[in-house]
């Protein structure tokens, strides 16, 4: 996937609840929130485990970064699309290992390339001084 | 159990008919179609005490009293999605908290800002509306439209039951269909096949441009009252048998993402199980419905849902469009739907509200209940309105 030149990139609003996560990203680490009294994954993050309802048991941890693609939409028009991104783009919704779902995009690949359960893994994106992106590319099985 | 059945009914409705370009205010299309629906009812603006605006409309409840000459209110809220308005209206009346509530959408959504869609502004004013938090992790990868959002969860539909365009295709065929036949319909005069829906133009693929429905300009206005004082109106009451709204496990609007099945509307199947149970009827007493059809391979993910077919089935329930079509197992959308009448939520009650009166342009002979559903992909709502 290509950028439109001189378009800026909508960027994530960071708040106390996903700083640490944008944070993770920017040192090209993915994380994600976890009850370590549940052992649950939360995606996207809360203030309170729904689980225990702990406000204290959720803490950021490592992913392994691995995952397969659950699903995706190609946006093959300018119709619709994002005028930042060259169309066509395919935007992705990897499952982790984790079990946690995260949107994405993938790269080195064309978007008619992209299948359900194809087993992907993360890289990041350094898109500008202040935007890092995670992103996911196509691992062997 | 207190409950609103039968407490409530619609007897007066209007839409301004839609078009892409209306070349008038909302507050002037509000204004007029507010009139006109109580002019349809029988009743005097004087008469009402209640407003709901939805949510997409800029014009505020106390400019319409300006203009229609409503002076004291003792309820106004604001809401959305059609069936949920008319839900604030039904409670306030069974409630006693008003006797006469109007509600009412305006919107220039084709020539004007299109509701909801300005994510860019949104942010850069540091909305801080629950929506946002899905953003920060959407936008970014340039996922930001309705189409885009729902499009992961249809993917998963047509993926997980096998289902193909072939069968999807029938639902905008046959509400191109009814859509011919009702004058107000923007795509009025304008069936279309399935080889024109096959060929038409994949805008987010899996979506083709005749899945989705097109943004009109145009108001709807919907008069609701109590049901002793509804017998002595101009028109035939729609009585509301059951009204409510659903919403179920990891829910978002338009991108439940991370319940474990995407491929569901457990919030419909919530919303019909509410419905059925409060109504006391089934799916098998339901001839006629109005389905949201905004995209329309939420239309067989609806069907199952709410329990007109088994789950995987509804795709094929629509092949083939007889099923669908009046005199079928379930007319659908007989005003042509959002896809042939244009998106505006309401005009799917109104349009239940004629077949009670007998008064559609798809007739259903003996439609004595009528099932609204809208919401599909996110909260649900919905009736069921009897004669």
């Amino acid at each position: 996937m290509e950028y439109v030149p001189g378009i800026p990139i909508l960027k994530p609003s960071i708040d106390a609840d996903n700083k640490p996560f944008w944070d993770a990203v920017a040192n090209h680490e993915l994380v994600l929130q976890k009850c370590r009294a549940c052992d649950v994954y939360h995606q996207p993050p809360r203030p309170m485990c729904p689980e225990c309802k702990s406000m204290d048991t959720l803490e950021w941890v490592q992913s392994s970064g691995r995952g397969q693609i659950y699903s995706y939409v190609n946006f093959t028009t300018d119709r619709m699309a994002y005028p930042a991104m060259k169309v066509p783009y395919a935007v992705v919704l990897i499952e982790l290992d984790e079990g946690v779902r995260l949107v994405s995009n993938m790269i080195d690949i064309e978007p008619d390339e992209i299948e359900i359960g194809m087993p992907v893994e993360v890289v990041f994106d350094d898109i500008s001084e202040d935007l890092t992106l995670y992103k996911f590319k196509k691992r062997a099985a | 159990m207190p409950s609103i059945k039968d407490a409530a009914a619609v007897v007066g409705v209007a839409t301004t008919g839609f078009s892409t370009d209306s070349g008038r205010t909302e507050y002037s299309l509000a204004a007029e179609c507010i009139k006109a629906a109580l002019d349809d009812a029988g009743l005097r603006p004087e008469d009402v005490d209640g407003i709901v605006k939805d949510v997409v409309d800029g014009i505020d409840a106390m400019y319409i009293q300006k203009a229609v000459g409503i002076d004291n209110l003792t309820y106004a809220s604001d809401s959305r999605y059609g069936t949920l308005p008319l839900l604030n209206a039904v409670t306030a009346v069974a409630a006693g908290i008003a006797n006469t509530v109007v509600y009412y959408r305006s919107a220039n959504n084709a020539s004007g800002k299109r509701a909801g869609s300005d994510f860019r502004a949104a942010k850069e004013t540091k909305d801080e509306s629950l929506d946002m938090i899905r953003y920060d992790f959407h936008a970014p990868f340039g996922l930001l439209t309705p189409d885009g959002a729902i499009g992961m969860a249809v993917r998963r539909y047509l993926h997980e039951f096998e289902v193909s365009a072939e069968q999807v295709g029938w639902v905008p065929v046959v509400c191109s269909e009814h859509a011919a036949k009702n004058p107000q319909a923007i795509f009025h005069d304008a069936p279309i096949t399935l080889a024109d829906y096959i060929d038409s133009d994949v805008v987010v693929d899996p979506l083709r441009v005749l899945d989705c429905a097109p943004d009109v300009d145009g108001a709807i206005a919907i008069v609701v009252t109590r049901a002793e004082r509804a017998v002595d109106l101009s028109q035939p009451p729609a009585f509301v048998m059951a009204n409510a709204q659903g919403t179920s496990t990891e829910g978002e609007q338009l991108s439940s993402y991370s319940r474990p099945q995407m491929s569901g509307l457990p919030e419909m199947g919530l919303l019909g199980d509410e419905l059925y149970r409060v109504a006391g009827i089934g799916p098998n007493d339901i001839s006629v419905a109005q389905l949201d059809d905004r995209f329309a391979p939420l239309v067989p993910m609806q069907l199952e849902a709410l329990g007109f077919c088994e789950r995987g089935e509804g795709a094929a329930f629509c092949e083939g469009g007889d099923a669908l079509r009046v005199g079928g197992r379930l007319a659908l959308n007989t005003n042509g739907g959002f896809l042939g009448e244009g998106f505006s939520y309401g005009t799917n009650i109104i349009e239940a509200v004629r077949q009670i009166r007998g008064t559609s342009s798809n007739q259903v002979s003996d439609a004595e209940v009528v099932l609204v559903a809208s919401g599909a992909g996110g909260p649900a709502d919905g009736c069921i309105l009897r004669r």
